[in-house]
């Protein structure tokens, strides 16, 4: 079973998180076309690559941002939202 | 033949243990395996191949092969060949009809061929002939006959950590332990057989000195402090991050590592020629194994085919045990110089290089009687005329290993094939995972015992401990393995796969008919499918294909070696079920009231209470008249209970939910839709404003987690100024239902109860039966009522107060089935049972809690161009003819409309008060409309009338929540 790196937990098996979804800046609602927003709702990007994530560690609810490469299959770092330095 | 004590023999001399194979009793000794004591006790033939039922005796002994399975009693395909034999075993071989000896199928090798590779799929291909075949199929496959009544046997999983876990005890890994060990790291070493040591206590060539290296590497690691050496125990898969399952006869550890070194050994492989399945022809190893763990001798007169120096070995260890030997073959061009061929020539023990078996013979019993050499030249063919008859009862074949890199393999291990050796070794090793020893491609014993050390000391530095050193591991001068360890025959039954009884000629005509890629070649011919799973097949399926195809075995490539490695148990895998199940705090007092539990979600909830005497549909009833004519209470504690505080609390609930939150006054509440991103449907609750910066609200029972961590994700996205609390497991909460409910309540509390002062959908705190509580005014079920919410502590007392003081007026408890037949009546929907995952609001006529005015809400830009498309259904409530007496629709059934699919049935039930089945159901746009007929088609396949009907069936007005006066 894959580790899994909790910002404020330290490394847990990854059977304690659940995963979110990519990070994906939404189109402007306001000014986009529907087929611009049907491409956001209903469509990903599953192209390997490192990958920005919501990821929560389940028992605590700490939700944090992880950075995986799905190439590699390796998770490259866990942060906090908004503390990514 | 026993032979005297052995010095690291497994026996137990001093206890005798009788067992009774095939019907014929036997004794061994403790520490036996079943066929080291059938050997000892001269039964040679263990067991009948697979597909031609050909007699089989030991090939490996090492556990990977599947000539001696037996059945004892429930156990199934029990390996004879190192499952240790004990007292009272009554066992037969799994794959005969009719016994060992008297197998009817036992000339099914004349019919060989009738029965081409690939025969499955060619018998299959015929679709008439199909039925036929699988009844044939059915009773001649499958090895074993299960007993049904076997018990459920529930086993403990362990989980356990360490720095550094060794796979395999032989001398590399002994040595790779105690190096890692010795740098600080904790170290736990498995081993697969009954005792450790590996090959470095058996493959002696009669050389004491070998077995001492070996003894005191093995007794420095069981004084050790920082190692635990388990025994008997077997390292079944790799898993990501250095997680490996250990398999012991009991139990499986889930084991975490933070460095592994796979010290797994080779498994030996068979020669192949004519006949080189008879009982009495065996692995070299197999041999030794034979000798030093269980004292038995395996032959009395010897041939032994040889390619390396292992070889060599097995027949100075035979001579030692007492046998004599006869010749040995060695395939290669010209012997190399070795102390080993000195000695044995000294011995007057004649070699032969450039020598092959050419075949095998059979006694009357199908058992090893002789040999035929053969010279072969310098590509492997036989040297015509050379052949020569050499009697023997023992045949060793000592010509090629296979690395046992299965775990390497799953752990993504790049491996390259060397020529040199002959074999495929580690070229690119994931990181944290080490190799040592032959599956790394290191023979010589000094040259396993340096390589050891060179990988636990990488291993316990990657774990943290010391540092890597450079370990010289002097290069191999020789080739463990012979790259072409076959002899042609013109009449075959040279196998290749003892599983499966595959031949040469098996892969010529494979490769002939196009399988002549190795993941084909698997498929079509089913090489390496058997239970041992291609240990002694693959390597030389892989070299005939490179030389059929004219590539080499780096060309060829192997296979995937899956999980597990060795078969497991089902019931080691299963374990006990560990699904969390959750009680309200009011479980005991529903308990006691004779509740049926049902599942929902995490929680177990009352279906209904049992009254003696009565059916569940008419307990469901009673409990539903109860609420429509007197006072009733359910525990509806599992819902999802949230408060939000802060300023931006408003706001918050805004943008999550479809309705409107800022404009609400204290003290009121409001019904609440949650959509996803794509406007679907995705919960629903209850929202009441208990201050003006804070709201307390309800989720669905089975939404209750995912909303609240959804929730809290949105907060930290939003950064709004306000606090999201989970009250789910901290307040009890029950619904005081019907029409004495207010008269009930009023006895236990001195809040006003009034319409003015607590009109419906309002929510107060006050104080009930002297406990604090937030109450609402609620019409789930269609009736005055109260929702009370009390911290989950007092949630029992509240119960037993409200059950007290209901007593004049008939209270008792209902369960979820009422509750979801009142709700019926009432028209209300229930999020995932009369909604599915594409639901969206409008299509449930919920339009009206849909705020597009709003700036933002979860889901609103996809309700926008929802809203602009043509409705696809829409849910409706429906009624049966009024005398109905037929089959009952069940949820889910389909709507028929023109032989065409046109909406289903998500919810139905008998309604006492309209005296029909009701329901609720998906139907076309255009059948909506009142009296709309239409019908149902139900598991039998036929109709069922129905028709559109308005809701709510009861109480249309609400006047049940309205002051009479």
């Amino acid at each position: 079973m894959k580790l899994m790196t909790c910002p404020m937990n330290g490394t847990r098996p990854i059977s304690e998180f659940a995963y979110w979804g990519e990070i994906r800046p939404a189109p402007d609602a306001d000014t986009c076309t529907d087929e611009q927003w049907a491409d956001y709702v209903f469509n990903r990007n599953g192209a390997p690559g490192v990958k920005k994530e919501w990821w929560c560690h389940t028992p605590s609810n700490t939700w944090f941002i992880a950075e995986r490469d799905t190439e590699k299959d390796k998770v490259l770092r866990t942060y906090l939202h908004g503390e990514d330095k | 033949m026993r032979l005297p004590a052995m010095p690291d023999e497994w026996l137990d001399r001093s206890r005798t243990v009788r067992f009774r194979f095939e019907g014929r009793a036997f004794e061994g000794v403790a520490g036996d395996s079943i066929a080291s004591a059938l050997w000892a006790a001269g039964q040679r033939t263990q067991g009948r191949s697979f597909k031609y039922h050909r007699v089989r005796g030991i090939l490996s002994a090492a556990n990977h092969d599947v000539n001696v399975m037996v059945q004892d009693g429930q156990k199934l395909n029990t390996r004879g060949d190192v499952v240790a034999v004990r007292e009272g075993m009554d066992l037969t071989a799994v794959n005969t009809f009719g016994g060992l000896a008297k197998d009817r199928a036992r000339h099914l090798g004349m019919f060989a061929r009738f029965l081409p590779v690939g025969f499955y799929y060619k018998a299959f291909h015929n679709k008439r002939l199909f039925p036929m075949w699988e009844r044939v199929f059915r009773r001649i496959t499958g090895l074993g006959v299960v007993d049904f009544s076997t018990p459920h046997i529930r086993t403990a999983k362990r989980y356990d950590f360490c720095d550094v876990l060794v796979i395999g005890a032989g001398p590399s890994g002994l040595s790779a332990a105690l190096s890692a060990a010795d740098a600080g790291a904790r170290v736990v070493i498995c081993d697969e057989n009954a005792r450790a040591g590996g090959s470095g206590l058996y493959q002696l060539g009669g050389d004491a000195v070998r077995r001492q290296h070996t003894r005191s590497l093995l007794d420095k690691v069981k004084a050790h402090a920082n190692i635990r050496l388990l025994e008997g125990t077997y390292a079944g898969a790799y898993y990501a991050d250095q997680w490996v399952p250990l398999i012991d006869a009991d139990k499986m550890t889930k084991m975490r590592a933070k460095a592994v070194i796979v010290a797994s050994g080779a498994f030996e492989q068979p020669a192949v020629f004519r006949n080189n399945d008879l009982p009495g022809v065996m692995n070299g190893s197999a041999m030794q194994r034979l000798i030093y763990r269980y004292a038995v001798k395996p032959a009395g007169n010897a041939v032994v085919l040889a390619a390396n120096a292992d070889g060599y070995r097995v027949a100075l260890d035979l001579i030692a045990a007492g046998a004599s030997v006869a010749a040995v073959l060695d395939m290669r061009a010209s012997v190399p110089p070795s102390a080993q061929a000195d000695a044995l020539r000294a011995k007057g023990v004649e070699i032969l290089a450039g020598h092959a078996v050419y075949e095998a013979h059979a006694d009357g019993k199908g058992e090893l009687a002789g040999i035929t050499a053969c010279r072969i030249d310098g590509s492997g063919r036989v040297v015509s005329g050379s052949q020569r008859r050499i009697a023997c009862d023992g045949l060793a074949m000592s010509t090629g290993w296979a690395p046992a890199a299965n775990l390497l393999y799953q752990a993504g291990t790049k491996m390259r094939f060397d020529e040199l050796l002959q074999q495929f070794v580690p070229d690119q090793l994931p990181e944290g995972v080490f190799a040592c020893g032959r599956v790394n491609g290191v023979f010589k014993l000094e040259s396993r015992i340096a390589d050891g050390q060179r990988a636990g000391l990488a291993a316990a530095a990657h774990a943290g401990h010391g540092s890597a050193a450079q370990v010289d591991v002097p290069p191999e001068t020789e080739s463990p393995s012979h790259a072409w360890p076959i002899v042609a025959h013109p009449d075959g039954k040279n196998f290749v796969d003892f599983d499966e009884d595959l031949q040469v000629k098996d892969f010529e005509n494979a490769v002939q008919e196009g399988y002549d890629n190795i993941e084909l070649l698997k498929r079509f011919s089913t090489v390496g499918m058997g239970p041992s799973q291609g240990k002694h097949s693959n390597m030389t399926a892989l070299r005939i294909l490179a030389r059929l195809t004219g590539k080499s075995p780096q060309q060829v490539g192997t296979t995937t070696a899956r999980p597990f490695f060795h078969p497991v148990p089902l019931s080691h895998l299963a374990g006990r079920g560990f699904s969390p199940q959750r009680h309200s705090p009011l479980h005991g007092r529903h308990a006691a009231l004779g509740a049926v539990f049902m599942q929902a979600g995490a929680w177990e909830r009352p279906e209904y209470y049992a009254v003696e005497g009565k059916s569940r549909i008419d307990c469901i009833r009673e409990e539903a008249r109860r609420v429509r004519t007197a006072v009733a209470l359910i525990d509806v504690g599992t819902l999802g209970k949230l408060e939000i505080r802060g300023p931006q609390a408003a706001e918050f609930l805004n943008r999550c939910y479809t309705g409107r939150y800022d404009n609400m006054k204290v003290g009121a509440t409001r019904y609440a839709v949650m959509c996803d991103e794509s406007g679907v449907l995705s919960d629903e609750g209850v929202v009441a404003r208990i201050a003006e910066d804070v709201f307390y609200f309800t989720t669905t029972s089975s939404g209750a987690a995912t909303v609240y961590r959804e929730l809290s994700r949105l907060n930290i996205e939003w950064k709004l100024d306000c606090g999201l609390i989970n009250l789910t497991g901290s307040y009890s909460a029950m619904n005081l239902a019907g029409p004495a409910s207010r008269k009930v309540l009023a006895q236990l509390t001195d809040m006003d109860l009034s319409s003015a002062a607590f009109p419906y959908l309002a929510v107060r705190s006050g104080s009930v039966a002297g406990i604090p509580v937030r109450m609402m005014r609620v019409g789930f079920v269609g009736e005055w009522g109260y929702e009370i919410h009390v911290p989950a502590e007092y949630g029992p007392t509240l119960w037993d107060a409200l059950m007290k003081a209901g007593e004049g007026a008939g209270i008792g408890p209902f369960g979820v089935e009422a509750q979801r037949l009142l709700r019926l009546e009432k028209g209300h929907l229930i999020v995932s049972q009369d909604t599915d995952g594409l639901t969206n609001p409008f299509e449930v006529g919920m339009d009206w809690a849909v705020k597009l005015d709003k700036p933002f809400f979860t889901g609103k830009r996809s309700l926008q161009i929802v809203k602009k498309m043509p409705l696809k259904r829409k849910l409706v409530g429906f009624r049966l003819a009024e005398n109905y007496s037929g089959e009952v629709p069940k949820e889910c059934h389909l709507i028929i409309e023109n032989g065409d699919i046109a909406g289903r049935v998500t919810s139905i039930s008998w309604s006492p008060h309209v005296g029909r089945y009701i329901g609720l159901a998906f139907v076309l746009p255009s059948m909506t409309e009142p009296g709309t007929p239409f019908s149902i088609r139900i598991t039998d396949g036929s109709m069922v009338a129905a028709e559109v009907c308005s809701t709510p069936f009861f109480d249309p007005k609400d006047e049940r929540q309205k002051e009479i006066e």
